[in-house]
């Protein structure tokens, strides 16, 4: 198990080096500048910038000093756009705001999600299931893009109840939108694999075996089918979390919560490069720790699984 | 003599035997598809979308970029869907018919969907059944690329493309194809390993045919069933991409449209008194997972021919 | 209701030392006499984050808007934007050659950490502003005032005392050029001209401008800021005039989204929100006391490519005016714009100070004699049916750029016959296409650096750096300069227009007009005939309720 970890953390680095070439690679082809603007600037003014932030190097030392900077002092490099904050400043506002949702958005999508689907499969083709399959489809096709303003109508517009955006240091008012915006699609993923996952779970023979021995049917779900009904769910939550993390450019544009789904999209735009790949390397890391995690979670739970 | 003709004989009934079973399975499957009510009602709707998209078009009243400057903008409220005016879904707010324009989305959204599926596919496909096929060193490699790739935010590299290199369809349909071969590959090498090692496989690795020849003639089409229920899952994702990149401005260009970027500009009217601009193109695209997320489910109840 | 009081809670915590002592000592009166409401709190949506509240750095109005507040300048401009106001300089002087100006700052002025305002602090501002060293993406300004010496210190050439700003005294600041400049003190509102704290710019380097080290001499010191989120300012007891101030805090909310910015207006959020386009004759009937519409010193064109390597097609003069003729203006600017904004029919805004808009031929014409010349003029060009016009038309992506691009596109198409194709490209790839002349036919769009027709029709000179068109006609470059010198200017600028109007070399759309939603009792105080919209929180108040 050990071995697989470290074998898992060693693979990561290359890919990161990866993730920061290609990135490095693509910007230095975008066609634009961080400091363009409608107003092209005299070149003696150009110059002057280019050599504050080290932009007139060749390209491969700037990579070299910039992969530098990163591994001996955990350092991103300034913001072009924003001067009087370095990326970390930038991250460190960004990411907790998003973190948070997140979080909340798992806890949401995989408590309501399980329940949901455990309720549909165990009362296979009535009435509950069908409206719960209804509904989980429905959710999952409904664009969050479309979800936020409705929820922002319904919630701040008409009832007043809560407020339209923003984040004020993550009150709970503030969270409950974006939540339900970020979640309810991997709630209805969740619902849906839960339910098959428990449907093949109950047909099982052990299953047959522990009701045919007259165990009480609660004992059975919660003792014996729940831990194998997750497998599919926990191996789904991989994907899931990355999607999160993607569905935050949604979430912070529709709400204004000021998450680094907003930072990457702003910054992609106004080409802030040193922001770009910031966050970019965040998310890659944050991605191959929640896979690593998942697989652990996975090999916990299913004993039949060897690293 | 005789032994060997007794050989023969049996060996065509074995054949026949085995091809029986095959289609047995297939024609199992198809009918297990169709007893699936939810399944075929998603087909028979799915059917009906892309008539929809295909010949819709000859049933509107205006070409999809025709603007009637009298509903355009501050106007665009009096756009209301009516069969007199032949706006039969209104205009959108730039004062072309919706209808014809629902019509192109539709088309070029399942067409995104469907080539990025394409892509996924055939590229994951390949990829899997030979690293699965090759095994040892090399499918270590190839899976271990597969690993990296995945790590890799690809949502976000696609807005990084689309922002660098521009926006064109082209682009859309590779970065989409980009992030969604990985998955493809994954089952398609853990489907080749178990195929890998029966016996019409050695037949042929014995009769010297080439490996190439081999995963194409033999190990893909064995793929065909998970390969088909994954894609029915995929397209649907592939749509709900494409609306999440028109939302961020980065999807098809003008006049051109899609579903997600009707649904985007709808739904920036929503409380503008115009509802149906966000209404009629939300029904297709909503209308189109549900269908195709019922015929992937059915699919794969039918081809998985496990207990359920 | 119940949530704007709860938005508010954590600026008002702020309040409490600054907000209570100033209630006792005010009657609550508005500079003339108006009932006060009680709360004189201001939150206002914003695009997207400012740049920096460094006035050495700012570049963009939303970061601007912020400077202005939380620093003073020398002067600065009035509610009409047409005069000015003193600001940290109470008067000055200028030499008869016009190439020495000579400032009286006030002697009350003071940091908001209690130390005074001196012409020192002028001086390091300056200097700071031109150094290599902070390499300001508006270090140009200090060369378009002309200071002297100032293109050698940028360059780094000279050293940066030799820049032509010197204190002569605490209270005393001197500034040579090297050409007269009849509009110089009207430059100095704005934020690149501002003092800075040296102090505490050498205390806390690239930091200085944080909430927590941050000391400022305007109106407001900033007291809160999460990027992305918000920035909160709040009122500087340490200003001169803080006795006259009336707003207490001033929040500016970052809100990407402009439709959910109305529906948070709407929710009683925001004081202050931009109408989405189209949406204003909607809003003013249902909320008519919430909406304002003002002209705006911008316009809005598309430039022909008229590069040697542009299209054969936009050489021909015919082929551009029956282009420009046959776009109904009235269509864009009273069904997709919808907010009041003038049709244009030349390059300069009618609303630019002292510019009486010239007679041009098309601006008289009906739209159905427009569309028969174009027809005409394209036919005559050798274009039609058997020999159909195509480009393509690139814009920057945005909902309002593509209606407009969509009805232009259409006009053309139904009236010419003409096939034009949109391309619109994400605002970077935009401007860099744009600037290498990648293009056939682009959109552009200009706001006045000052308050004169010459912000504008610079652009069209042969040599000015943001003529997108490439358009060179010598008349035009002689008229101009002739301009700069002129006692009234204002008929040889009239000329350039008829001149522009018979080549055509760019094609006017329409000129902007700000459209707001705002609270009903900031309206009064907001300075809507200010053209360029350069407002300072420190005159604004919120009327009591009738």
């Amino acid at each position: 198990m050990y071995v697989y970890i470290i074998k898992r953390l060693a693979v990561a680095i290359p890919t990161i080096l990866i993730l920061v070439v290609f990135s490095f690679v693509l910007m230095y082809w975008a066609p634009g500048g961080p400091f363009n603007s409608e107003r092209p600037l005299p070149a003696q003014v150009m110059a002057n910038i280019e050599a504050k932030y080290g932009l007139d190097q060749p390209v491969w030392k700037q990579m070299i000093d910039y992969v530098w900077g990163v591994v001996t002092r955990f350092d991103f490099g300034p913001s072009f756009q924003y001067t009087d904050r370095t990326v970390n400043d930038v991250i460190a506002q960004g990411f907790p705001v998003t973190l948070t949702y997140g979080f909340w958005s798992a806890i949401a999508a995989v408590l309501v999600g399980v329940t949901l689907g455990i309720a549909a499969a165990l009362k296979h083709n009535s009435w509950l299931d069908y409206i719960a399959v209804g509904i989980t489809i429905g959710a999952q096709a409904l664009p969050n893009f479309v979800m936020a303003p409705i929820l922002v109508l319904i919630f701040t517009l008409w009832l007043g109840w809560l407020p339209g955006g923003g984040w004020n240091g993550g009150q709970w008012q503030y969270v409950i939108m974006p939540v339900i915006a970020l979640s309810t699609s991997y709630m209805a993923s969740i619902a849906r694999i839960t339910r098959s996952s428990m449907l093949e779970v109950m047909n099982s023979n052990f299953i047959r075996t522990a009701r045919a021995k007259g165990l009480p049917m609660r004992r059975v779900v919660l003792r014996h089918a729940l831990k194998p009904t997750l497998l599919p769910v926990i191996s789904y939550l991989g994907p899931a979390v990355v999607g999160m993390i993607t569905g935050s450019v949604v979430v912070d544009i529709a709400f204004s919560t000021g998450g680094i789904g907003q930072f990457f999209v702003n910054s992609a735009f106004n080409r802030d490069y040193s922001v770009i790949m910031g966050i970019t390397i965040l998310v890659g890391m944050l991605t191959i720790t929640f896979n690593l995690l998942v697989d652990i979670l996975y090999a916990w739970i299913d004993p039949k699984i060897r690293y | 003599m005789k032994l060997a003709s007794g050989d023969a004989k049996l060996l065509d009934e074995t054949a026949q035997l085995a091809s029986i079973r095959g289609r047995s399975l297939w024609a199992d499957a198809r009918g297990r598809f169709l007893r699936n009510r939810a399944a075929l009602l998603g087909l028979i709707v799915l059917v009906l979308v892309a008539i929809f998209a295909l010949f819709g078009g000859y049933f509107a009243k205006y070409e999809p970029d025709y603007v009637d400057f009298s509903l355009m903008g501050a106007n665009a409220y009096r756009g209301v869907p009516s069969f007199e005016s032949g706006h039969y879904f209104g205009v959108d707010f730039d004062g072309r018919d919706l209808f014809a324009r629902t019509v192109q989305g539709t088309g070029i959204s399942m067409l995104v969907g469907v080539v990025g599926a394409l892509v996924a596919v055939v590229v994951g496909t390949l990829y899997g059944a030979t690293a699965g096929y090759i095994g040892g060193r090399v499918d270590n490699i190839m899976m271990r690329t597969v690993d990296i790739l995945m790590s890799i935010p690809f949502m976000f590299v696609l807005i990084l493309m689309l922002v660098i290199f521009g926006r064109s369809m082209f682009m859309l349909f590779l970065g989409i194809g980009l992030i969604s071969w990985l998955d493809m590959s994954r089952i398609a090498r853990g489907q080749t390993l178990s195929i890998k090692n029966k016996e019409f496989v050695e037949a042929a690795v014995a009769t010297g045919v080439r490996p190439f020849t081999i995963i194409l003639r033999h190990v893909v089409p064995n793929l065909l069933g998970i390969v088909i229920v994954y894609s029915t899952l995929l397209v649907p994702q592939m749509i709900i991409f494409e609306s999440f990149i028109s939302y961020l401005g980065l999807g098809i260009q003008e006049p051109q449209t899609s579903l997600g970027a009707l649904i985007n500009q709808g739904a920036e009217q929503m409380n503008n008194g115009t509802l149906w601009m966000l209404a009629f193109p939300l029904f297709f695209f909503l209308v189109t997972l549900f269908a195709f997320f019922f015929v992937g489910d059915g699919l794969r109840d039918a081809l998985d021919p496990k207990d359920r | 209701m119940k949530m704007t009081t709860m938005l508010k809670a954590s600026t008002a915590a702020l309040l409490i030392t600054s907000g209570a002592a100033w209630a006792e000592a005010h009657a609550m009166t508005g500079p003339n006499g108006e009932a006060l409401a009680e709360t004189q709190e201001f939150v206002y949506r914003v695009l997207d984050e400012h740049s920096s509240v460094d006035p050495g750095i700012v570049e963009d109005v939303t970061g601007s808007e912020l400077v202005r507040d939380l620093f003073e300048g020398l002067y600065n401009d009035s509610k009409t934007g047409d005069t000015l106001e003193p600001g940290v300089a109470l008067s000055h002087t200028v030499s008869d050659d016009g190439l020495v100006y000579t400032f009286t700052l006030r002697e009350d002025a003071k940091w908001s950490n209690g130390d005074p305002v001196t012409a020192g602090d002028f001086v390091y501002a300056w200097r700071r502003a031109a150094s290599p060293e902070l390499a300001s993406p508006y270090s140009w300004y200090m060369e378009l005032m002309a200071l002297e010496n100032v293109g050698a210190v940028l360059a780094g050439d000279a050293p940066l005392e030799d820049l032509g700003v010197t204190a002569i005294d605490d209270y005393t600041l001197e500034v040579t050029l090297t050409e007269p400049l009849p509009y110089f003190p009207q430059m100095l509102t704005h934020a690149t001209t501002f003092p800075v704290p040296q102090s505490v710019i050498e205390a806390f380097g690239d930091q200085w401008t944080r909430p927590e080290n941050i000391v400022s001499n305007g109106a407001y010191v900033l007291s809160e800021h999460i990027p992305q989120e918000r920035s909160v300012r709040v009122k500087n007891d340490m200003y001169w005039d803080a006795d006259n101030t009336i707003i207490e805090s001033v929040t500016a909310l970052v809100i990407n989204d402009e439709n959910q910015a109305l529906t948070r207006f709407l929710a009683d959020e925001l004081d202050r929100t931009e109408v989405p386009a189209g949406q204003f004759p909607r809003l003013s009937e249902e909320y008519p006391e919430q909406t304002v519409s003002f002209p705006r010193l911008c316009n809005y064109y598309y430039s022909f490519n008229l590069r040697d390597d542009g299209p054969e097609a936009f050489k021909d003069v015919r082929v551009r005016q029956a282009l420009a003729m046959a776009i109904d203006r009235d269509v864009i600017t009273d069904n997709v714009l919808a907010g009041g904004q003038p049709a244009a029919y030349t390059f300069t805004p009618a609303a630019t100070a002292n510019f009486e808009v010239p007679d041009v031929e098309m601006a008289s014409m009906t739209q159905q004699e427009r569309n028969e010349k174009a027809i005409e003029l394209l036919a005559e060009a050798g274009y039609g049916p058997d020999n159909p016009l195509s480009f393509e038309m690139v814009y920057n992506t945005s909902d309002a750029h593509r209606s407009i691009a969509v009805a232009m596109s259409q006009m053309w198409k139904q009236t010419l016959g003409v096939e034009a194709t949109l391309a619109n490209q994400e605002w970077q790839t935009f401007l860099e296409a744009r600037d290498n002349g990648d293009f056939e036919l682009a959109r552009g769009a200009w706001c006045g650096d000052y308050n004169e027709a010459s912000t504008f029709l610079d652009l069209l000179q042969t040599n000015s750096g943001y003529n997108d068109a490439k358009y060179s006609n010598s008349e035009v470059d002689q008229l101009l300069a002739e301009a700069k010198t002129a006692s009234d200017p204002n008929p040889l600028y009239e000329q350039v227009e008829q001149i522009i109007a018979e080549d055509m070399p760019v094609i006017p759309i329409y000129h902007y007009a700000g459209n707001y939603m705002m609270d009903e009792a900031l309206i009064p105080s907001w300075p809507v005939e200010n053209v360029q919209q350069n407002w300072y929180s420190k005159d604004l108040y919120f009327v009591a309720d009738e």
